[in-house]
């Protein structure tokens, strides 16, 4: 009996021995697992592998498992998904305009409560139109990294062709609809062959709307994310101009314009002109077959964009450990020179003024100077749209934008429905 | 000791339900406990990050009422029932009819009718894509060729819900044409023999003596069309996203947005609800009323 009890000690002894061996080994390595979408064409997917590898190897006591995890939307409903499970990554990049809904249902971490006060001034860094999207209470949710603006890409041949000065895209919507009247090509029957100007309409529909809205003097929510202004005359108006340029002007097609397939229509020459982020630089750089122009998005009462793209979140139920591990991860991410070979790579906005001091960036301004368009118009840029309950209240105004493009609803009766629907979603957080 | 155990006709009932007793519970867990689960839980209204879900007693219910999105997605759910159902069991029974009559290359006609099957959804929805694609897609370079102007099949609410039940019939037809043709084969030559000799003309014979022996199979199949009409919402994630302005959205999808796009998992309940007392109902029809019609060897 004595021989088994000792026996027992010595095995208890060994586990526990065993147990405490396995904990230093995880204090050394820090697991972290982190989500991104993408959404955009090109390999993103290989460019943000390649920099965790290289993050991996400069700090080899934190171990990042990234994981592609769809366009943004899914990547929210996956994330959340997760969480609700029990399971969150511990990282996300996910939309700015997300971050009311990432707060509301307590998912994720302001910096301000990992970090010590003095170490907060590194979010002065960064451009403070991204940042305004990035804070709200005086705390801050989110790090900016994939960061757009809206912007005009056109076809220099197929100005060239119709008559116009290729170095030149429309300052105003006057001008977009005379130039995409010269642009829209028929053929002997009538048949469109190539469409003056694309605004694409879904996937991303609200966003491309509050581009005209914010050109025509209005902007969509307030800064609490808690009232919408849908229905005021200046953005009926801005709708009332978008489904004018498919049935008054017949410069676009009409019905719904996809959102994935612009780029390939723009590189079809099935439209002159489109609207899509500037993260799609890169993409369009590399496969128009032809030379092509980058601008500013036309102005109707001011010149203006909805800043867009995606934030670094951390959630909340990482450790302490994990947490400081994350932020570490983040700031490495967003440093000076990481950013501007990210917007180099991608054409997304390098998030921060001195990733465009960096040599990289300024060799590659000097041979590719339209890389600066989407910075330059940052001092036009207005918040994106975000609310509470975010895409609820997004698809309100999707649904709305979708019933006008396609002529089953006026748009100011669009708009009315939109705005009820907002004003229902968002009744409980008004208070 | 317990005599009324010791009775034959008991012990034969307990015998039955220890035996039945496995599926039952694995039909529990799995089916009756989340059905009844789900039920209660449209009571509530979800709590906000981790808080307790409030009781709001019918509120979702009556929100029901009011809900466009949702009036459009079940009569879009029942169009596509409408659209479904009839023309992929016709098809199917049009294609077994053909791929059994005897034609030079049958086995490679029956691969090709079967094939949309073995694909999966969102592999056959991109496919369908790039033909719908306005300019440049197959069915406008088509159409192009024949000199006709655009239309824009995906981006137009009269023409979306069309094309998504154009997929799912596409899809589905092989896959019941298996089943037909395998009711096909059961049915003895001699009765064909015996019509002939009676001088019944072909079409006769396919429609008082195939298609009658066929309706085991067409109560199956109808069962399985309806379940898929209300259960198939992969295509739309890829298609249309429901859109443009819900044109093609489908209870289920609608489910999904609000249940996991939302998380207001308690109106996801109850529009939970709808759709299952749809799917009962559809069952009840089916086994209760049609059955009878049906005529079993």
């Amino acid at each position: 009996m004595a021989g088994f009890r000792k026996a027992c000690t010595l095995m208890a002894a060994a586990l526990l021995s065993l147990t405490l061996l396995a904990g230093t080994a995880l204090a050394e390595k820090v697991n972290l697992t982190f989500y991104f979408p993408v959404a955009v064409g090109g390999s993103i997917t290989k460019i943000v592998e390649g920099m965790t590898d290289q993050f991996m190897k400069e700090h080899p006591d934190i171990k990042i498992t990234p994981v592609y995890a769809g366009i943004y939307r899914e990547t929210l409903t996956k994330a959340l998904t997760a969480l609700r499970g029990g399971e969150p990554p511990h990282i996300a990049v996910l939309l700015s305009t997300d971050m009311y809904t990432l707060i509301d249902e307590d998912a994720v971490v302001p910096y301000d409560d990992i970090l010590k006060p003095e170490e907060m001034g590194f979010v002065k860094a960064y451009f403070p139109g991204f940042m305004r999207n990035s804070q709200t209470g005086g705390k801050t949710w989110g790090i900016p990294f994939q960061r757009s603006t809206i912007v005009m890409y056109w076809n220099k041949e197929a100005f060239k062709a119709a008559g116009l000065d290729p170095e030149k895209g429309p300052a105003n919507w006057n001008e977009l609809v005379e130039m995409g009247k010269k642009l829209t090509v028929r053929d002997a029957s009538g048949k469109v062959t190539q469409w003056g100007v694309a605004i694409p309409s879904t996937g991303y529909a609200y966003w491309m709307f509050q581009a005209l809205a914010i050109q025509n003097g209005v902007e969509l929510m307030n800064a609490e994310g808690t009232r919408t202004d849908f229905d005021n005359p200046k953005a009926v108006e801005a709708l009332q101009f978008l489904v004018d340029l498919a049935y008054k002007h017949e410069v676009s097609p009409k019905g719904t314009i996809d959102w994935a397939t612009t780029p390939r229509d723009f590189f079809e020459r099935k439209t002159a002109i489109m609207w899509t982020t500037t993260g799609n630089l890169t993409n369009v750089r590399t496969n128009a077959p032809f030379p092509f122009g980058v601008g500013m998005l036309p102005a109707s009462a001011r010149p203006g964009s909805p800043t867009g793209g995606g934030n670094f979140y951390i959630f909340k139920k990482a450790t302490p450990a994990e947490r400081k591990a994350a932020v570490t991860f983040v700031q490495w991410m967003t440093s000076a020179e990481r950013a501007a070979q990210w917007g180099i790579d991608t054409g997304y906005v390098a998030v921060r003024p001195d990733a465009w001091e960096t040599p990289a960036m300024k060799d590659y301004v000097a041979t590719f100077p339209v890389a600066a368009v989407a910075r330059d118009q940052l001092a036009h840029a207005v918040p994106e749209l975000s609310t509470h309950d975010n895409q609820r209240v997004t698809k309100a105004l999707d649904d709305a934008i979708q019933a006008a493009v396609t002529g089953s609803k006026k748009p100011a009766d669009a708009l009315k429905d939109a705005q009820k629907e907002a004003e229902r979603i968002l009744r409980r957080y008004g208070k | 000791m317990f005599p009324a155990f010791r009775s034959p006709a008991t012990m034969r009932n307990i015998h039955a339900w220890l035996l039945l007793l496995p599926a039952l519970a694995f039909i529990a867990a799995f089916t009756h406990l989340p059905a009844v689960n789900t039920f209660i839980h449209s009571f509530f209204l979800d709590g906000r990050g981790g808080a307790p879900a409030e009781f709001v007693g019918l509120e979702h219910y009556q929100y029901l009422l009011e809900d466009e999105v949702f009036r459009k997605a079940l009569v879009n759910n029942l169009l596509f029932a409408c659209g479904t159902i009839p023309l992929s069991i016709g098809l199917a029974m049009t294609m077994a009819f053909l791929v059994n009559a005897g034609l030079a290359g049958q086995s490679v006609l029956r691969l090709c009718y079967f094939v949309p099957t073995v694909l999966p959804m969102i592999a056959v929805a991109n496919i369908w894509l790039f033909f719908y694609t306005p300019e440049y897609g197959l069915l406008e370079q088509i159409r192009g060729a024949l000199g006709m102007t655009g239309v824009n099949w995906l981006g137009s609410e009269s023409t979306a819900l069309p094309c998504v039940i154009a997929v799912a019939v596409w899809k589905d037809a092989g896959f019941f044409m298996i089943f037909y043709l395998a009711a096909l084969q059961q049915i003895p030559p001699s009765l064909a023999e015996a019509a002939m000799l009676e001088g019944a003309s072909r079409l006769y014979y396919y429609r008082r003596v195939v298609i009658p022996l066929l309706m085991p199979t067409t109560l199956f199949v109808l069962v399985n069309a309806t379940i898929n009409a209300f259960r198939m919402v992969d295509h739309l994630f890829v298609l249309t996203q429901g859109g443009p302005n819900n044109a093609s959205s489908l209870l289920l999808y609608y489910i999904y947005e609000v249940s996991f796009k939302f998380w207001d998992t308690g109106y996801g309940a109850t529009l939970t609800m709808v759709l299952l007392g749809f799917l009962a109902l559809a069952s009840i029809g089916q086994f209760g009323f049609l059955e009878r019609k049906v005529h079993y060897r």
